[in-house]
């Protein structure tokens, strides 16, 4: 089956009065129709700025320096701004972390949906409408018909973030890059959002791409997980082997630093330091200087990607030669 | 074990004055508005001991520690330190002696540093002010024994806050509020605002501290997996009230106000890869127009007519204290 979503060795650039920044750094993944992809690191990783890339609202002077974002098979890194435009709502939807900041205040949520659904569909402003109210049915926000009219400081947190779903969703998109979605929610909401946009995105046949720090919320919604490091994949595979089997020893770290409902421990785990700067990324694997396991390869070598069981992770642990050698 | 809590907290309330301003009150007829956001709250903290208040924003946990330390004046109720009445000795001019003992380390490590300062300036201001050194030379080895107390070190001093990412901010944070060797901690929200690796940096470093110095603290956070990991006991609260205390094996084991329960069920757990979840319906209702009975039976799978009509009391049930009709009728 052909890929919906296919970026390879993108590689984003911060250029600055200083020299310019490398942000990301040749990362490749594809998302099949249909499936929710996890994109989970700290900050600073890169996470948002993949999101970024992929839906063409990269800020300057960001800019993709090299590589290919190809949709349905067609290259879209390399469109014009006003092509974007179409794709933008139509084919991709993009959920932000703050429901707040993505609405605008000066329109009611009706007009918000109606236009963007308007911008897309060849449909009456009456239809448009119509679509508008079940879009708000779909996504639980009770006596829809009255809210439409409403504006967006009329809605608590939770419900803001279900009209931004809604209006992701307006367009019939084949993919939703959902950057943080639930983030700035507390739990009880978080659960509810999460459902309902695993479900809405199921029902049409979305893939998704679910930007998040919270590996819970991977752990419950996403088929396959991608681990961010330094700007690079450092791990990338099934959701529950990355978590239940880590490959990488950043992967393994980071699951053991997380404090967990079931298990009790009398410390956490921690990786000692801290993600290296843009500026000062190190040489070889950018893990190395933290890592428990690393050797004389890891600080001169770049590792690539590496299959490792059912996961695949860039590191030198899982060459062939590795394996030789210790053996 | 010591007879008497560390920290007593009795009845504590804060109200707040959000009413429109006076001449929207005559020309609209706008009535006064108070937000009830702490309202009769009351628990005990041993020495040496961890007490975690968990709940979502706006359930007051914030209001309940800048209460403890003195920054707001509470409506009702009193805070007790060591037998002291914190506010009472607060109002007298001897009260600084108080302040030392009981510190604060805030949520957003990027806002509660001043920019402008060294981090020498930062940590050694609590010496200076309370006066527990003089001398530059004293202040300065001082500042070194804290930095490095939290993981830093000696030489971090020159710089300014800007220079260090957010764990290690929120180590100068920690720093700061040892300076004076407290006995008694509040940290609010204290490892939100960091990623994952560095929140169990941290966390680490604030376990080490209680072991080494006997601290005792209250620990406030929205995340209940932390706090299963830090606290000894935990308060849950939902509107300004408590709903639930109880020792941390029991709540976590037995969870017994059906918030609670709602609570632990909703976090997204790594373990539990595909589960669904049942989501809670309903949000958290408006505190200033807070429903009748228990605040929480709008959303309650429980609830019944006593519970609109009637507000549950804070009872002791098998040894956890509850506040739910349903809990003491046998109902659930």
């Amino acid at each position: 089956m052909q890929a919906l979503l296919e970026v390879s060795h993108l590689v984003v650039d911060i250029p600055g009065r200083r020299g310019t920044l490398r942000a990301i750094d040749g990362i490749s993944f594809s998302i099949a129709p249909g499936e929710i992809l996890g994109v989970v690191g700290e900050s600073g990783a890169g996470k948002s700025l993949t999101g970024a890339a992929i839906i063409g609202l990269l800020e300057p002077p960001g800019r993709v320096a090299s590589g290919e974002i190809l949709l349905e098979g067609k290259r879209i890194d390399n469109l014009s701004a006003h092509e974007m435009q179409h794709i933008r709502g139509k084919r991709i939807g993009a959920i932000f972390q703050d429901p707040l900041t993505s609405l605008n205040p000066l329109f009611t949520v009706g007009k918000q949906l109606t236009e963007t659904i308007r911008a897309h569909l060849p449909v009456s402003e009456r239809e448009a409408r119509q679509r508008a109210i079940g879009l708000l049915e779909d996504t639980g926000i009770p006596g829809a018909a009255q809210r439409i009219d409403h504006y967006p400081h009329q809605f608590s947190g939770g419900m803001r973030q279900r009209v931004v779903i809604a209006l992701a969703l307006a367009a019939e998109p084949t993919l939703i890059v959902a950057d943080e979605p639930t983030t700035a929610l507390d739990v009880s909401i978080q659960a509810q959002i999460i459902q309902l946009l695993k479900r809405l995105c199921h029902e049409r046949g979305a893939a998704v791409m679910l930007i998040t720090h919270d590996m819970g919320v991977i752990a419950e919604t996403c088929d396959r997980v991608a681990v961010m490091y330094a700007g690079r994949i450092v791990e990338i595979g099934p959701v529950h082997e990355v978590i239940h089997a880590p490959a990488h020893p950043y992967t393994a770290g980071l699951m053991e630093s997380i404090p967990d409902m079931s298990v009790e421990r009398e410390r956490l785990n921690q990786i000692d330091g801290a993600m290296p700067r843009l500026n000062a990324i190190p040489s070889g694997c950018a893990y190395h200087p933290r890592c428990p396991r690393v050797f004389e390869r890891c600080q001169v070598e770049r590792p690539t990607l590496i299959a490792a069981g059912a996961t695949q992770a860039a590191c030198w642990l899982h060459d062939a030669e590795h394996g030789k050698a210790v053996a | 074990m010591s007879a008497q809590p560390l920290v007593r907290v009795d009845d504590l309330a804060k109200t707040f004055d959000v009413s429109p301003p006076w001449l929207n009150r005559v020309l609209e007829r706008k009535p006064r508005a108070l937000l009830h956001a702490v309202d009769g709250v009351s628990f005990e903290i041993e020495r040496g001991k961890t007490m975690a208040l968990v709940g979502e924003s706006g359930c007051g946990k914030s209001t309940v520690a800048r209460l403890l330390v003195g920054l707001y004046a509470p409506t009702r109720g009193s805070v007790a330190f060591d037998g002291q009445d914190v506010h009472a000795a607060l109002a007298q001019p001897s009260g600084r002696a108080l302040r030392r003992h009981i510190q604060m380390i805030f949520q957003d490590p990027y806002a509660s540093l001043n920019p402008r300062w060294t981090v020498e300036a930062i940590v050694g201001e609590p010496l200076v002010e309370h006066a527990i050194v003089s001398e530059r030379a004293a202040l300065s080895t001082r500042v070194d024994e804290l930095l490095r107390s939290v993981g830093l070190s000696g030489q971090d001093k020159t710089k300014y806050p800007h220079q260090f990412s957010g764990g290690q901010r929120q180590r100068i944070s920690i720093a700061r509020a040892l300076a004076t060797a407290p006995e008694f901690l509040v940290c609010d929200e204290p490892t939100s605002a960091l990623d994952v690796s560095v929140q169990a940096q941290v966390l680490n470093i604030m376990k080490d501290l209680q072991r080494e110095r006997g601290l005792t603290y209250l620990f406030i956070s929205h995340n209940l997996a932390v706090v299963r990991h830090v606290s000894d006991s935990v308060g849950v609260m939902y509107l300004g009230r408590l709903v639930e205390v109880a020792d941390k094996r029991a709540l976590f084991a037995q969870p017994r106000h059906p918030y609670t329960r709602m609570l632990l069920d909703a976090i997204p757990q790594m373990h539990a890869t595909g589960r669904a979840r049942t989501p809670v319906q309903g949000e958290v209702p408006n505190p200033l127009s807070p429903p009748t009975g228990c605040a929480f039976h709008p959303r309650c799978p429980h609830a019944n007519a006593r519970c609109s009509a009637e507000r549950p009391r804070l009872l002791e049930i098998d040894g956890v204290r509850v506040a739910c009709h349903a809990v003491e009728e046998r109902r659930i």
